[in-house]
């Protein structure tokens, strides 16, 4: 299933390059453009890319069934990481436009669905426990 | 920091870690944070005393408190809008004699929420809690025509600005959680913590399975009641003065 998921995706996004070759030089990049997080991520980017819904899914069931907290693939902590400050000082959502979650998204046309319970911005300081 | 990878290596750890810590469990505080890593334990039975000649009426302490923990933004409809605690005004017909107490979840030891489910959305913890994995909730509502406490909420409309702590979105159902997030962090409920410092410390939250605890010394030596015992659900919520 993941398998075949990962060859459309592929295929998808071969397509894209070869249907919009001009598009593409026009915009003059190849891929999403998105604000960089700080620091470095739980793994390589590469890895990332191809399986971060993989391990959100499978870590996901773990933490709210079993109770298991602090493993390595958090949605909370990407997005602590990934949402960047607007110029007044907020957080600004990582599914807005343009933002980490959301551009990459758009791009490969796939729809999250992780934000319509999850939050979208950090925890702020005097929300914390 | 180094962390388990694998599904194998968290098994793996939570295995070593309830080995290490079975022998000595009664030495354990009952608010101790569980190490990382490891999952929600049989060993626990979390629970709440709640001694109602002390709640007030007029206080609101614990809903409140509730509410800004958990992120429950209501659009005054107070006939849907999501409420994990109530505080509820009884009389007694004969003798006049009033009592205000906040029923939430009750948290089940034989959840008819989970029993119904045809999901398996509704569950239950190793340690008692139950819980909606809102993930495969489809939101039939099946779980509120069961539940006897009328602690469940169905989220009626889209959601914005969620705590991180609890996800909620349009569709699924909803009830109190315990406050499993800050219970798996060593902490107690949040409307524990406001009823003590806001309200009239009428609420006790403890390890109903640990011997040693205050609320199972309390629960043994005192007369304590749980609402509708009858119907045999095991409630870990239990009540003084009604
Ligand atoms: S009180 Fe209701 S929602 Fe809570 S465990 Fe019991 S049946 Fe389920
Ligand atoms: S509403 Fe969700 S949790 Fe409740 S019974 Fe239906 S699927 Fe299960």
């Amino acid at each position: 299933m993941n398998m075949l998921r990962a060859v459309m995706l592929a295929l998808l996004l071969g397509l894209a390059f070869v249907a919009s070759p001009v598009a593409t030089a026009q915009a003059g990049e190849a891929g999403p453009s998105f604000p960089k997080a700080q620091g470095s991520c739980v793994d390589d980017p590469a890895t990332m890319r191809r399986h971060h819904f993989d391990f959100l899914t499978h870590q996901r069931d773990d933490t709210l069934r079993a109770g298991i907290r602090g493993a390595k693939y958090s949605l909370k902590e990407c997005v602590t990481c990934h949402a960047s400050t607007a110029a007044n000082g907020k957080p600004v959502p990582v599914n807005a436009p343009g933002q980490f979650c959301q551009s990459c998204h758009a791009y490969a046309a796939v729809t999250i669905d992780c934000f319509s319970c999850h939050a979208t911005t950090p925890q702020t300081a005097e929300a914390k426990p | 920091m180094s962390q388990p990878t694998s599904r194998r290596d968290l098994l793996k750890a939570a295995a070593i870690g309830a080995v290490a810590i079975a022998p000595g469990l009664t030495l354990i505080a009952p608010a101790a944070a569980r190490p990382l890593g490891t999952g929600a334990s049989a060993a626990n039975r979390w629970g709440l005393l709640i001694d109602t000649s002390k709640c007030d009426a007029g206080c609101t302490a614990c809903v409140d408190a509730c509410k800004t923990e958990m992120g429950l933004t209501g659009h005054d409809r107070p006939l849907t809008d999501s409420q994990y605690i109530r505080k509820v005004d009884v009389t007694d017909p004969a003798s006049g004699h009033r009592h205000s107490l906040p029923v939430m979840c009750q948290h089940c030891a034989k959840p008819p929420c989970v029993d119904v489910c045809p999901t398996g959305a509704s569950m239950k913890r190793a340690d008692g809690i139950v819980l909606v994995d809102r993930h495969i909730c489809i939101g039939c509502r099946y779980c509120m025509m069961a539940c006897p406490y009328k602690a469940r909420s169905f989220i009626h409309e889209d959601q914005s600005g969620q705590k991180p702590d609890n996800p909620r979105g349009k569709g699924c159902v909803e009830s109190c959680t315990l406050c499993a997030h800050r219970i798996d962090a060593g902490g107690q409920p949040a409307c524990v913590e406001s009823c003590a410092k806001d309200g009239r410390a009428a609420m006790l939250f403890g390890d109903l399975n640990d011997p040693n605890s205050e609320i199972s010394r309390r629960v043994s030596t005192e007369a304590t009641s749980r609402i509708r015992a009858d119907l045999g659900v095991e409630p870990a919520i239990r009540y003084q003065g009604i």
